[in-house]
C-alpha cells in the first residue's frame, strides 16, 4: 500500500514536469529551437502570479487570468524581438542567446525578490485529500494540477491538428521556406509558436509556485525536469511527453523513498538508462 | 611550385610578443605581490578553461553546457588522491587529467546520442548527475565538502610563499601546456579535419573525414585537459565542495562569455576574452547580480551583431593572427618567372 501511494504521488508530480516539458517540445517541434531560459521563465511566472496576488489579493490559480496573457505577449516580444535574429543554420547563437536570457532572468529576480524562498498560498484547497483506497490518500490540489496538465497537454495536441494555427505551425515544422512561399509569414508563426510555450509556462509556474517553495535559482533544475521528459517521452510527441513526466516523477518518488539524496539522481539516472537503450524515446515523432 | 604556410608577418611578431610576455609573467614572483600573483593564477585557470571550451565548441561544433562536470571531476580526484592516498598534489594533478579522459569516453558513447542544443542540454545532467553523486561522498565531506588537510598542503613546500610561487608556476605552465597542445592539435592533420567540421560540416563529411570520431575525441581530449585544470583550481582553492566544483556560472557560464566576447573559434578569443572578463570584473564586480545581468546582456549582443567576437573584427580588420595556426597555399616564382 506504501509503494502504491508513492507511485501515485510520483504520476501527479509527473504531470507539472510534463507541463514543463510540452513548452520546450512545442517550440522545437516548430523552430527546432532548444531555449535554455525556458526554467528561468517559469520561475518568472511565478513571480509574476506572486506580484498579482499581493497586489490585488486574488487566488493564485485565478491569478493566471493576468499571468498567462502576461507571460503570452512576453514571449511573442521576445520571439520578435530577438529571437528570431538568431534562427538559422548555425546552432550556437540560439543556444547562447538563451544562455544569456537564462542569466539575466536569474540575476534580474535576484535583484528585485532577493534570493528569499517564495511560496503561494492557495488557502484550504492546499490540505484538502481524500482517500482513494483504504490507505491511500490523494491530495486534491496535486490531483487539480495533473488534471490541469493532462487537460493542457490535450488542447495542444487538438491545436496542432486541429486547427488553422496549428496547420501553420506544422507546415512551418515542415519546411521553413516553403511555407513561407505559401504566404505565411514564419515570423509571426514563431512569435505564436512561443507565445504559446509560455502560456503554457505560466500555467506551469502558478502550479509549480502553490505546490512548492521557490526562489531565483531554481530555474535550471525545471529546464533539466522538461528536457528529460521530452527526451524519454520522444522528441514531437505530445502524449509522449506526459509519459516522460510520469515517469520521471515516479522514479524521483520512489528514488526519494529509498534515501532523501537519492531523488533527484534516480530521475537522472532513469533518464541516462533510456538514453542508452532508446536514444529515440518511447514513443518518437521527430527526429533531431 | 606551391607550399603551405602557415606563419604570416603578423604572427612572427606574435610569436615574438608572446615569448616576451611569457618571460615577464614566468618572473611575476619577483615583480608583483601576493594579490597580483593570485589574480594572474586565476586568469591562467580560465584562459585555459575557455580555450578547451573553444576548441569543443568552437572547432568541433560540441556545444557544451556542463564542461563543470570535468573541473569537479578533477577537483575532486585532486581531494581524494591527496586525502584517501596520500599522493603529492602536483602529482595528483597529472593524474587527474587521465581520470577525466577516462570517466569521459562513456559520457561521450552516451550523450553523442543527442544532437545540437539537447546535447547541450545532456551535459549538464551529466554535470548534475557528478554533483549529486559527489554529495554522496561522504569521506570527502559529503553536501558540505572539505578542505585540504594542513600536512598535504605543507608536504608541497614548507614555507607558505614557496608554496604561492610553486602554485603560481604550476598554473601558468599547465595552461602554457594546454594552450600549446591545442595549437600543435590544430595545425595537425586532425586539426583540418577539426576546421573543415568547424566551416561545413556536411562538406567535410563527404570529402572523407569521419566526423562523430573526430567529435569523440576532442571530447575525450577536452576532458583531460578540463579535469587537469580543475584540479588546478581547487589546489589554489584548497577548499571543495559539491556546490562550488560542479557550479554552472563559474565554470560554464563565465567561460562561455569569455569565449563569445573574445572571438569563438580563433585560438586567441579566449586570452583576449578573458582579459576583457577580469578586467569587467575588477571595474564592476561590487555590482553583485547586477554585474552578471549585464554580462548576460554583453553575451547576447555581440552574438547578435559581432558573433566572431573582439579577435573576430581584429583578425578581419586587419587579418592579424597571433599564432601560426592559418594555412595559405604560396606559390614560388619558377625560372620562367611565373607565379
Amino acid at each position: 500500500m506504501q509503494w502504491l501511494n508513492i507511485v501515485l504521488q510520483g504520476v501527479l508530480t509527473g504531470g507539472l514536469y510534463a507541463m514543463f516539458a510540452a513548452g520546450l517540445s512545442l517550440i522545437f517541434g516548430v523552430m527546432r529551437l532548444v531555449n535554455i531560459a525556458h526554467g528561468d521563465l517559469i520561475v518568472l511566472a511565478a513571480y509574476v502570479s506572486l506580484m498579482v496576488t499581493q497586489g490585488t489579493g486574488i487566488d493564485p490559480l485565478a491569478s493566471l487570468l493576468f499571468v498567462l496573457p502576461i507571460m503570452a505577449l512576453i514571449g511573442y516580444a521576445l520571439q520578435r524581438g530577438l529571437l528570431n535574429r538568431t534562427l538559422g543554420d548555425d546552432l550556437l547563437p540560439p543556444l547562447l542567446v538563451t544562455f544569456g536570457l537564462s542569466i539575466i532572468i536569474q540575476n534580474g529576480l535576484l535583484e528585485l525578490f532577493t534570493a528569499d524562498s517564495r511560496r503561494l498560498q492557495a488557502g484550504a484547497i492546499e490540505v484538502q485529500a481524500f482517500e482513494l483506497l483504504q490507505g491511500v490518500w490523494i491530495g486534491v490540489l496535486p490531483l487539480l494540477q495533473f488534471a490541469i496538465a493532462v487537460a493542457v497537454i490535450a488542447g495542444l495536441q487538438i491545436l496542432f491538428y486541429r486547427t488553422a494555427l496549428g496547420r501553420a505551425f506544422r507546415a512551418t515544422s515542415d519546411d521553413r521556406s516553403v511555407a513561407q512561399l505559401m504566404g505565411l509569414d514564419t515570423r509571426h508563426v514563431f512569435a505564436m509558436a512561443m507565445a504559446l510555450s509560455l502560456a503554457v509556462i505560466a500555467i506551469a509556474g502558478v502550479l509549480l509556485a502553490v505546490r512548492s517553495n521557490f526562489d531565483p535559482s531554481i530555474g535550471p533544475a525545471r529546464l533539466i525536469f522538461g528536457f528529460e521528459a521530452v527526451i524519454i517521452g520522444g522528441l514531437g510527441s505530445m502524449w509522449g511527453t506526459l509519459a516522460g513526466g510520469i515517469i520521471l516523477g515516479v522514479s524521483q518518488a520512489i528514488g526519494a523513498q529509498i534515501d532523501p539524496g537519492w531523488q533527484l539522481l534516480a530521475g537522472h539516472i532513469v533518464f541516462l538508462a533510456i538514453l542508452a537503450v532508446r536514444p529515440q524515446g518511447l514513443f518518437p515523432k521527430v527526429s533531431g | 611550385m606551391s607550399r603551405v604556410e602557415h606563419a604570416t608577418p603578423s604572427s612572427r611578431i606574435g610569436v615574438v610578443l608572446i615569448a616576451v610576455t611569457l618571460t615577464v609573467l614566468a618572473a611575476a614572483p619577483y615583480w608583483g605581490d601576493r594579490q597580483t600573483l593570485r589574480l594572474l593564477a586565476e586568469l591562467y585557470t580560465f584562459v585555459a578553461l575557455a580555450s578547451l571550451w573553444n576548441l569543443l565548441a568552437g572547432y568541433a561544433g560540441l556545444v557544451s553546457v556542463g564542461q563543470q562536470a570535468f573541473v569537479g571531476l578533477g577537483g575532486y580526484a585532486l581531494f581524494a588522491l591527496a586525502i584517501l592516498l596520500g599522493v603529492h598534489p602536483i602529482i595528483a594533478i597529472l593524474i587527474a587529467g587521465p581520470i577525466g579522459a577516462v570517466i569521459a569516453i562513456p559520457v561521450a558513447a552516451l550523450i553523442f546520442r543527442l544532437r545540437g542544443a539537447y546535447f547541450a542540454i545532456g551535459t549538464w545532467v551529466v554535470a548534475e548527475v557528478f554533483r549529486l553523486l559527489a554529495s554522496q561522498i561522504s569521506v570527502l565531506g559529503g553536501g558540505s565538502g572539505i578542505s585540504l588537510p594542513a600536512t598535504v598542503v605543507t608536504a608541497m613546500a614548507p614555507s607558505r610563499q614557496m608554496r604561492e610561487f610553486e602554485t603560481y608556476w604550476l598554473a601558468l605552465l599547465l595552461t602554457v601546456i594546454v594552450l600549446g597542445a591545442i595549437v600543435v592539435l590544430i595545425r595537425s592533420r586532425l586539426g583540418l579535419a577539426l576546421t573543415a567540421i568547424r566551416d561545413n560540416e556536411m562538406a567535410a563529411q563527404s570529402n572523407g573525414v569521419d566526423v562523430w570520431r573526430i567529435k569523440f575525441i576532442v571530447y575525450v581530449l577536452t576532458a583531460f585537459g578540463t579535469a587537469m585544470i580543475g584540479a588546478l583550481i581547487f589546489l589554489q582553492k584548497l577548499r571543495i565542495s559539491p556546490d562550488t566544483a560542479f557550479s554552472v556560472n563559474d565554470w560554464t557560464a563565465f567561460v562561455i562569455f569569455i569565449t563569445v566576447i573574445g572571438g569563438i573559434g580563433r585560438i586567441e578569443g579566449p586570452i583576449i576574452g578573458t582579459i576583457i572578463f577580469f578586467l569587467l570584473r575588477q571595474a564592476l564586480a561590487d555590482l553583485g547580480s547586477l554585474y552578471l545581468l549585464m554580462m548576460g546582456a554583453v553575451a547576447i549582443v555581440v552574438m547578435l551583431w559581432a558573433p566572431k567576437g573582439v579577435w573576430g573584427l581584429i583578425a578581419e580588420r586587419f587579418g592579424w593572427q597571433a599564432l601560426p595556426l592559418q594555412r595559405h597555399l604560396v606559390f614560388e616564382k619558377e625560372a620562367g618567372g611565373k607565379q
